[in-house]
């Protein structure tokens, strides 16, 4: 993917850090969001070289569709993740059976690639040791499947599908 | 006593559940890697539950505003994307520290994948 123009990634930068002074203010008084809106010009004039790559292509209707269709997915896997460490904390035998497998993704950028290792992170058993070009080392709890076909099944498929259309 | 306030007791009980759950594995786990995986899983979303729930309580009192609710949203948000890069250093540096496996583990790629490597830079 093409960088994007240097104006558009600006704007996006800027409504980015707009959007979170809203947040950290939580009031539209509109002295507060002046100040808000002339700071954020000013940081994202400092930090919009490394801060984004695509610019206002972020914001297409398609990828705000998936990603907010993306974040109760991802919340559910936490909670299952969670219930998981649960069973294997409290359970007398402690019943885990860990090991290091690799996995391969598909996806190609570096946003993509970072939100594919934190979703991994955090979901059921699993954790991201290193990432190198395309292929990831995973510690899992619970090894299933040791090779590289059967844990990109298992582990990183399931995001895939949203964050390919998320991040490209 | 409102919907808001019970609905943020709940959260704020499961948050400090799972914050015991995490220290609790870190009593109960046999390695380093093992750790990793209870304590940051359970550490993440107890804080979710404990933000989110202070937030939602907040706006049902009589102090509270809607203030409450997005600074800690925010908050929330912050640590979902810092906490598992925090994890994946944590883990990294002490594998390349040479801190072993629990010896249990039944399979270890990243050593191949590491041993290869180092081959290919002998011959180069």
């Amino acid at each position: 993917m093409g960088e994007a123009s240097k104006v558009s990634r600006y704007l996006y930068t800027v409504i980015v850090l707009f959007l979170i002074w809203l947040f950290l203010t939580a009031s539209l008084d509109p002295q507060e969001m002046l100040v808000g809106l002339l700071l954020a010009l000013i940081v994202g004039a400092f930090t919009y070289e490394i801060f984004t790559t695509n610019g206002l292509a972020n914001l297409s209707p398609r990828r705000i569709v998936y990603a907010i269709a993306y974040v109760p997915y991802f919340l559910w896997a936490m909670i299952m993740a969670n219930l998981d460490v649960a069973y294997r904390v409290l359970h007398p035998k402690r019943p885990i059976n860990p090991g290091i497998v690799e996995c391969r993704t598909v996806l190609k950028s570096d946003v993509g690639k970072l939100a594919l290792a934190n979703s991994i992170t955090l979901t059921p058993g699993t954790i991201t040791l290193d990432v190198d070009g395309d292929r990831y080392f995973i510690h899992w709890i619970d090894v299933k499947d040791a090779s590289v076909e059967g844990a990109s099944r298992n582990i990183t498929a399931p995001f895939e599908k949203f964050l390919k259309v998320i991040f490209g | 006593m409102n919907a808001f306030a019970i609905t943020g007791e709940i959260l704020v009980l499961i948050g400090t559940f799972f914050y015991m759950l995490s220290a609790l594995g870190l009593i109960r786990m046999p390695d380093v890697y093992n750790r990793m995986q209870t304590s940051t899983k359970s550490a993440t979303l107890g804080s979710l539950g404990v933000m989110i729930g202070v937030g939602i309580w907040a706006l049902g009192t009589d102090f509270g505003s809607v203030a409450w609710f997005t600074k800690t949203l925010v908050i929330a948000i912050f640590l979902l994307l810092t906490n598992p890069i925090s994890a994946h250093a944590l883990i990294r540096a002490a594998y390349r520290n040479g801190i072993p496996l629990w010896e249990g583990s039944v399979v270890d790629r990243y050593r191949e994948h590491m041993e290869a490597k180092k081959e290919e830079g002998d011959e180069e």
